[in-house]
């Protein structure tokens, strides 16, 4: 059960939290922008960006008092006519890319990217190696029971 | 007294775990039956004095006895009886109890059960199964022993943490831990015919209800997780790729693909070797989930366990049981010669597949998993890998998966033809796609992901479906349906079960409606096709928390719909807040209310979500659980049939 526990790191770090607020539901409707594409931006910008005092929390989702400061500073900087990459760019600077939900390309992140399709090629190579490899086996190869099997599943087959 | 027994009795099952781990082993490698016989009474004995154990535990907590360390750590007098008992595994030392408790079980019963295993691999498995309890036990009695007590009895306890005290959670670890443990089984197995040097046909129907068993406990397990998020953590998110649920994750991807893979080998006699490998990697990843988990190694907060020197404890347990298993592996997998001969275009070699995708989406996870750290000790960059992340890197293995999943099921073992299954699966094709232009014609300018969703959803569903007809012969006898194997329904059931959560999936993703909003009392706002009105707001005294519920009245086209209850509840004693949701369940959609603060100048804060076929998600999981149920109940494992073959063209009725 504790697996869950992290999700909800503000409350979980508990005690100084909610004896300073009750709780908050993420985005408040005082935060939300009156242009709706404007807002509907700044909510995809703010799942993107990782609330620092949570665990694996985006600050869209956070109760945390410091991801309502990171979404009002989204939003302000959106009002002030950055485009996303800005924004984003904006935060890291400030904040590291320790924010970013999604981590860059850059350094050797790259292995972390081609992990997946790196993995595939070499496990889906070696597949096909084996699927052919078994197409290749001569047919007298495969129904020899040794003596002791043969005895034994003559014996099963009686009972 | 109750509670030194119990300690006293998980001190003797260590003992006996010590014994059965050596004994039967010594046995079998000097083919002395009196040695090897010493498995069966010694798993039988480890597994009563464990639940004797355990029920010491389960007694200090239901008595509120707060001389005990965790239980005033993690009780609460006025705490209601159901979490008072599910306090017991809420915690590290209890839950470890917990974990031994399934490992002694599954031992039993591998002893009760086996009778059909040849004595020498019986005597091997008993004594590897013996060998991890044996570690366990070590690992509670010196560094988490639930037993501790304090010098001074304290009146109360600081009681569990209230977002635990829920039906959901309270059942969700016993089954991810079954499903952990579980693993423990096949693991056991491989490594005994490792030692055996020996796998066959009939090891791979040994093996696989088990890996069965463990995969359906570990998909209600995660199921229950995940549906307790959507409906405690208030804003109805259902998986967030966090670590500890990566953590659980993993192993049933692994566990997926082995009972897939264990198939072949108890049908075709191929993929031995790498059958053996997915057995040892399943239960690895268990351990290394429990590893994460605890150590503190990747949630530096984490609520529970953090103790270095635990974490290194169960390090060493990690590297010495699967460490020890892959050197054994790479000493014996040569022997184990494949023997099935199969074309290109087989059942095989699409079970090949399934596998392929399988074990790399789950490596997928597993590297994002640790890449924070690997990225912190080997480039001193603090970074973070989240949900965007694996949507991106993880999806497009599972829909490739779900494209081929149909018509591998059907494709022949050993020389299968492509065309006939394809002909044959034209009018779930067909259907898959008419409904993805549908809902693609419907929506505009929203994401792929609900037309991709539906297509493959219902490709899945259609498919499983075309599979079981196609087995009522050439002239559709329907009734011949009901004589197919229970397996047969199991694998159509599970698979349609997929498909069930990837719609629910692509449904909620695609078409959620949300709406934040100061709300007035008497005034009505509409989200969607809806109009909701709170009617209320009070206070009510909880048995261990106060609470402030909202009244609200849903009504569509003015008619009632229902009357929903959100509520903010505080626990005096745990100093914490919590949200409950107020959910309308329906078929076809969810309506989720969450009520929040009081504003200053009147009126409450208010979150609503529609949110189409939520249900369907968990649904989908329950479905794959029940076809893994129907699987288990078929008919070759209820017979204890020993080595007896099933005819590998069964699933081929035209040739």
């Amino acid at each position: 059960m504790m697996d869950f526990m992290t999700r909800c790191r503000p409350y979980v770090l508990g005690g100084v939290l909610a004896l300073v607020a009750t709780v908050a539901l993420a985005v408040q409707p005082d935060e939300v922008l009156d242009d709706p594409a404007l807002e509907a931006r700044a909510r995809d910008i703010s799942a993107g960006l990782r609330c620092l005092v949570c665990q694996n929390e985006s600050i869209d989702e956070s109760n945390a008092s410091l991801a309502k400061d990171l979404r009002l500073l989204v939003r302000d900087r959106l009002l002030a006519g950055d485009t996303d990459a800005e924004v984003v760019a904006f935060i890291v600077d400030r904040y590291g890319e320790f924010v970013l939900l999604k981590p860059t390309t850059g350094g050797w992140n790259w292995l972390l990217w081609a992990s997946g399709p790196g993995l595939f090629v070499l496990a889906l190579g070696m597949g096909v190696a084996y699927i052919r490899r078994r197409g290749q086996v001569p047919a007298g190869g495969e129904a020899g029971l040794s003596e002791d099997e043969q005895k034994r599943l003559d014996e099963l087959l009686k009972d | 007294m109750i509670t030194e027994l119990g300690h006293f009795a998980l001190i003797l099952a260590f003992l006996v775990s010590i014994v059965q781990m050596v004994m039967p082993m010594v046995g079998a490698h000097k083919r002395w039956p009196g040695w090897m016989a010493v498995g069966e009474p010694a798993a039988t004995l480890q597994f009563l004095l464990v639940a004797v154990s355990f029920a010491a535990l389960t007694h200090a907590f239901v008595v509120s006895d707060f001389s005990l360390r965790i239980v005033y750590e993690n009780s609460h007098s006025d705490k209601p009886m159901l979490y008072k008992i599910s306090g017991v595994w809420g915690n590290h030392e209890g839950s470890m109890l917990l974990w031994v408790l399934i490992l002694a079980l599954f031992g039993a019963c591998a002893a009760w059960f086996g009778a059909n295993v040849p004595p020498t691999l019986r005597a091997r498995v008993l004594a590897v199964q013996s060998s991890i309890s044996a570690a366990f036990y070590t690992f509670i009695l010196f560094t988490s022993n639930p037993f501790d007590r304090l010098s001074v009895a304290p009146i109360n306890g600081t009681d569990l943490n209230p977002l635990l005290q829920d039906p959901g959670l309270a059942f969700h670890p016993p089954f991810l831990y079954l499903g952990y443990v579980g693993l423990s089984i096949c693991f056991s197995f491989a490594v005994a015919a490792l030692i055996e040097g020996r796998v066959d046909a009939a090891w791979g129907r040994w093996v696989r209800p088990w890996t069965l068993a463990a995969w359906i406990f570990l998909t209600i397990g995660i199921a229950l997780g995940s549906w307790w998020a959507y409906y405690e953590l208030g804003w109805g998110g259902f998986w967030f790729w966090d670590p500890v649920e990566n953590a659980s994750f993993m192993p049933w991807l692994f566990a997926g693909a082995l009972l897939h893979s264990a198939i072949v080998v108890e049908k075709r006699e191929s993929l031995k070797s790498w059958t053996i490998l997915l057995a040892i990697l399943a239960f690895g990843f268990s351990l290394i989930g429990t590893f994460i988990v605890r150590s503190g190694l990747l949630t530096s907060v984490h609520a529970f366990a953090n103790d270095p020197v635990r974490g290194k404890f169960i390090l060493y347990i990690l590297l010495f049981f699967t460490g020890g298993a892959l050197t054994l592996f790479a000493a014996r997998a040569k022997t184990m010669e494949a023997k099935g001969v199969f074309g290109v275009v087989s059942r095989e070699s699409a079970l090949v597949a399934n596998n392929v995708l399988l074990a790399v989406s789950s490596f997928v996870v597993f590297v994002g998993t640790m890449w924070p750290f690997v990225a912190e000790m080997l480039f001193d960059r603090k970074l973070s890998v989240g949900a965007p992340f694996f949507n991106m890197a993880f999806t497009p293995f599972m829909v490739v998966l779900g494209l081929i999943l149909p018509i591998g099921a059907m494709i022949s073992w050993k020389r299968g033809k492509l065309d006939r299954v394809l002909r044959s699966l034209m009018p779930a094709f067909g259907l898959a796609v008419a409904l993805m232009g549908l809902v693609w014609a419907m929506q505009t300018g929203r994401s792929l992901m609900g037309p991709i969703g539906v297509f493959l959803g219902t490709w899945l569903v259609a498919g499983a479906a075309t599979d079981l007809i196609s087995r009522t012969g050439q002239n559709r006898d329907l009734s011949r349906l009901f004589r197919l194997p229970r397996s047969e329904w199991g694998k159509a059931v599970a698979h349609s079960g997929l498909g069930v959560t990837m719609l629910g999936i692509a449904g909620m993703l695609a078409w959620q409606q949300e709406d934040i909003r100061v709300a007035q009392i008497d005034t009505p706002f509409e989200v969607g096709a809806y109009e909701f009105t709170l009617q209320d707001v009070q206070r009510v005294q909880g048995p261990n928390y106060i609470s402030t519920m909202g009244q609200v009245l849903v009504t569509k086209a003015g008619r009632d719909v229902a009357v929903l209850n959100p509520e903010k509840r505080i626990y005096p004693v745990a100093q914490m807040p919590t949200t409950e949701a107020a959910i309308d369940y329906r078929f076809m959609r969810d309506v989720y209310v969450v009520i929040g603060d009081a504003q200053d100048g009147g009126g409450w804060v208010m979150r609503v979500y529609i949110k189409p076929l939520a249900n369907w998600i968990w649904g989908g999981a329950l479905l794959m659980a029940l076809g893994g149920c129907l699987s288990l109940s078929d008919r070759r494992y209820r017979i204890a049939a020993g080595a007896r073959k099933a005819a590998p063209v069964q699933g081929v009725p035209a040739e």
